[in-house]
């Protein structure tokens, strides 16, 4: 009946907040706003139908298979698979990255490669080899939530570029560079997830891809490609990473077994050019030593199969029914004020409602019905950004509640259109000293929130 | 004693909830106290009828566990718990109510506007929205009637803004207030039993002053306990919050938030049961008088357990 009892501190003073104060880093005086983490906390209330996730499905992985490869790494390398390992991880979960990579058309050196606690460790220890605080990063907006309090904790000042439905503006880029230059200031990367962004959606076009390839050589400007999603495309041509344009040169590629295989495992991995890998290697090693050794030796199994690009094959037919799902019930229950992308795979579809609507008030209304998003302004460092925006995953839960979420989402949105109409109705603006005025007439406010992603009917599938 | 810890619970602030019930927790057991933690959810009642606790330690913030809803299932079960009573809940978390019981007592608070929800979809209540620049003027602050912390307050410059602003803070409830900015010092004083504790002040670092969330954040906000008042303030302060804390009928421990203006000071709101999280402002002002948390969580125990005062 009553809940485990957790292990207590044994302190009998109180003045907990006076004695660790003083103590903190400056770098955790960059928090993120409570009101914010108090609602997410929220949306893991099982009754609630949460399209805030960024869950791939993990239930159509075969159990049977799973036991069988646990199993066989039990009876062949218990003693290694409770090992520590070497911190760039094994040979042989290198063979595996090669082999993913290569899907995509990309060749690395396996020296140039390192095994991390996930993709988000690659990230962190990218920032912790190369920002110092007050160090520029440059990414997109909006950017991977998840990146955020990584630059932030790093106190890097970040300047994120507006994405259109071909990714980030590289004209706005250049522009922001050219700024840079006159500062006398160089940031230290781009950090960009190119195809299928998170939470945007959207696909970095041909064209663009080579202008930054060709920028990032010009300049002897880093790029951090972060490329989670490549291989869950349900549509439209493969387009090559940035690290296949670029040879390696000046792209830092980012990579994960989260979202073909599992998030689980925590495995993911940081391809870069050797001076750079070493000092990535030497930050690891303070980190955590080594990625564990006994997932790695579940992904040699795995791919010891050779079924792996099956599995995804059949996790795309899934995802792919999923979008059509949500595009279907965006239609049906959005305004027709609102946006969304329609992305051609990854996990996410960003919404853009109208500007009169706070996506974080709007969630506190949903949590009401029980459903739940990410309000977009996870997404931006400044959290005054992307404020009627939001992120829909499709992936982790099934059609039926993709109908529902929507559904209630849909609704609550009507319930505040409705209500901004009654409060800007003509027969308000008729009042004499202070007229309210309809939304189009409103003076333009600090802008470059809403994206101009193509609104959805007019959008490629 | 067998003590029924209650947290967590739906509210939006769950989350500070259960940081709080967990610290209470910890300070039951160190004053050797057996606890009874519950995440007050559907089987609530079930939970404590089988666990029969001699008192309830209630450590809920917002609608459901602060607005007497389960006060009142704890007088049903005859079960006495910590905090303001029913009807003190129910009048501190509604900010409207509050407010027109603050100003019948002659306590100051600024002048305010309540609307309905229905109001403005059925009534064409924004027709009357001209009239608050002369009573009200800008900028103004617009808030839902029931909820707490930051959350849904916003910060109205001028007309354009406040169709915005209302269409959040309904998303909270379906009563807003549009009330007076009051320029001036944030202030929370704490009141236990009656006696005011130590008054704390809220100095919120750069950035945007108009940036309710960032208020109450440890690295965004500074907090100073005791807050460097005169004399004469320091007398006004406490005495409009114990006038507060009386008006609205509280027992047990509340704390009354204000702004110290040029004209005095006046109460915004009264939170029935305020945060008991590491960085919460009652245990913050309970250290400046002397208590630890453990004292303060037995002192509340003991108050509980008096017979109700008026």
């Amino acid at each position: 009946m009553e809940e485990t009892p957790h292990r207590r501190r044994a302190h009998t003073r109180s003045s907990d907040l006076e004695r660790y104060a003083g103590l903190f880093a400056a770098r955790t005086g960059v928090m993120r706003s409570s009101a914010m983490r108090d609602l997410m906390a929220v949306t893991a209330r099982p009754e609630v139908i949460s399209l805030a996730g960024g869950l791939p499905d993990t239930s159509t992985f075969p159990a049977a298979t799973f036991a069988a490869q646990m199993t066989r790494i039990a009876q062949e390398s218990t003693a290694e698979a409770l090992q520590y390992g070497p911190t760039e991880g094994f040979a042989e979960t290198v063979d595996c990255i090669i082999e993913v990579m290569g899907a995509e058309g990309m060749l690395p050196d396996p020296d140039d490669v390192i095994v991390t606690t996930g993709g988000q460790q690659a990230i962190d220890l990218i920032c912790k080899t190369l920002v110092d605080p007050g160090d520029v990063v440059i990414c997109e907006a909006p950017t991977y939530p998840g990146a955020v309090p990584v630059f932030c904790s790093y106190q890097a000042e970040t300047i994120q570029i507006e994405c259109d439905a071909d990714g980030m503006r590289i004209e706005d880029l250049e522009a922001v560079l050219a700024q840079l230059d006159g500062e006398g200031r160089r940031p230290k990367f781009v950090y960009s997830v190119p195809s299928f962004q998170n939470p945007a959606g959207v696909t970095m076009s041909l064209g663009r891809r080579r202008r930054l390839v060709e920028l990032a050589r010009q300049r002897e400007l880093l790029v951090v490609e972060d490329n989670p999603y490549g291989l869950l495309r349900f549509g439209g041509e493969p387009l090559p990473p940035l690290y296949q344009l670029d040879g390696g040169d000046f792209v830092i590629y980012v990579g994960t077994f989260s979202k073909i295989l599992s998030p689980g495992i925590r495995l993911g991995w940081a391809v870069a050019p050797p001076p750079v890998m070493e000092k990535i290697v030497l930050g690891k090693q303070a980190s955590d030593l080594c990625t564990s050794t006994l997932t790695q030796h579940f992904v040699r199994e795995y791919f010891s199969e050779r079924r792996w690009q099956e599995y995804i094959a059949d996790l795309i037919e899934i995802y792919r029914g999923r979008r059509d799902t949500m595009v279907a019930a965006l239609r049906e229950h959005f305004p027709t004020e609102a946006t969304w992308t329609e992305p051609e795979g990854g996990l996410f579809i960003w919404a853009t409602l109208p500007e009169y609507i706070d996506t974080s008030d709007l969630l506190a209304k949903a949590l009401r019905e029980d459903v739940a998003f990410v309000p977009g302004q996870a997404a931006y460092v400044d959290e005054s950004r992307g404020r009627s925006s939001m992120r829909l995953n499709f992936s982790g839960v099934g059609d039926e509640e993709i109908r529902e979420g929507v559904r209630r989402i849909g609704r609550t949105i009507a319930d505040q259109v409705e209500l901004y109409g009654a409060l800007t109705s003509d027969s308000a603006a008729g009042t004499t000293s202070a007229p309210l005025v309809a939304p189009e007439a409103k003076p333009a406010s600090d802008g470059g929130d809403v994206l101009p992603f193509r609104k959805a009917d007019e959008g490629a599938a | 004693m067998k003590v029924a810890v209650l947290k967590g619970g739906r509210s939006l602030e769950r989350g500070v909830s259960l940081r709080s019930g967990a610290r209470v927790e910890d300070a039951l057991e160190r004053l050797g106290h057996e606890t009874i933690p519950i995440d007050a959810g559907g089987d609530l009642v079930k939970r404590l009828t089988a666990a029969q606790p001699e008192i309830a330690f209630v450590a809920m913030h917002g609608p459901g566990g602060e607005d007497g809803t389960v006060q009142e299932l704890l007088e049903i079960l005859g079960i006495p718990f910590t905090g303001p009573p029913v009807a003190a809940c129910a009048r501190c978390i509604d900010k409207v109510l509050a407010k027109h019981e603050l100003r019948a007592a002659g306590v100051p608070t600024p002048d305010w506007f309540a609307f309905n929800e229905t109001a403005f979809r059925e009534l064409g209540a924004a027709d009357a929205l001209g009239e608050l620049e002369q009573r009200l003027g800008f900028p103004l602050v617009v808030k839902p009637s029931r909820g707490g912390s930051a959350l849904g307050v916003k910060f109205a410059a001028d007309w354009f803004e406040v169709p915005e602003a209302l269409v959040s803070a309904f998303s909270y409830d379906s009563r807003v207030l549009l009330e007076r900015f009051v320029e001036g010092r944030e202030l929370a004083v704490s009141v236990l039993g009656g006696e005011a504790l130590p008054v704390v002040e809220a100095i919120p670092g750069g950035g945007d002053r108009y940036d309710f969330e960032a208020r109450y954040e440890i690295g965004r906000t500074d907090f100073v306990c005791p807050a460097e008042l005169g004399e004469s303030e320091a007398a006004a302060v406490t005495g409009a919050a114990l006038a507060a804390y009386e008006a609205l009928g509280c027992t047990g421990f509340s704390r009354v938030d204000l702004i110290l203006g040029d004209d005095g000071p006046q109460v915004l709101e009264v939170n029935a049961i305020p945060g008991l999280t590491d960085t919460s402002l009652l245990p913050q002002a309970a250290e400046a008088a002397g208590m630890s948390f453990e004292d303060l969580v037995d002192r509340i125990l003991a108050l509980a357990r008096e017979p109700a005062a008026a």
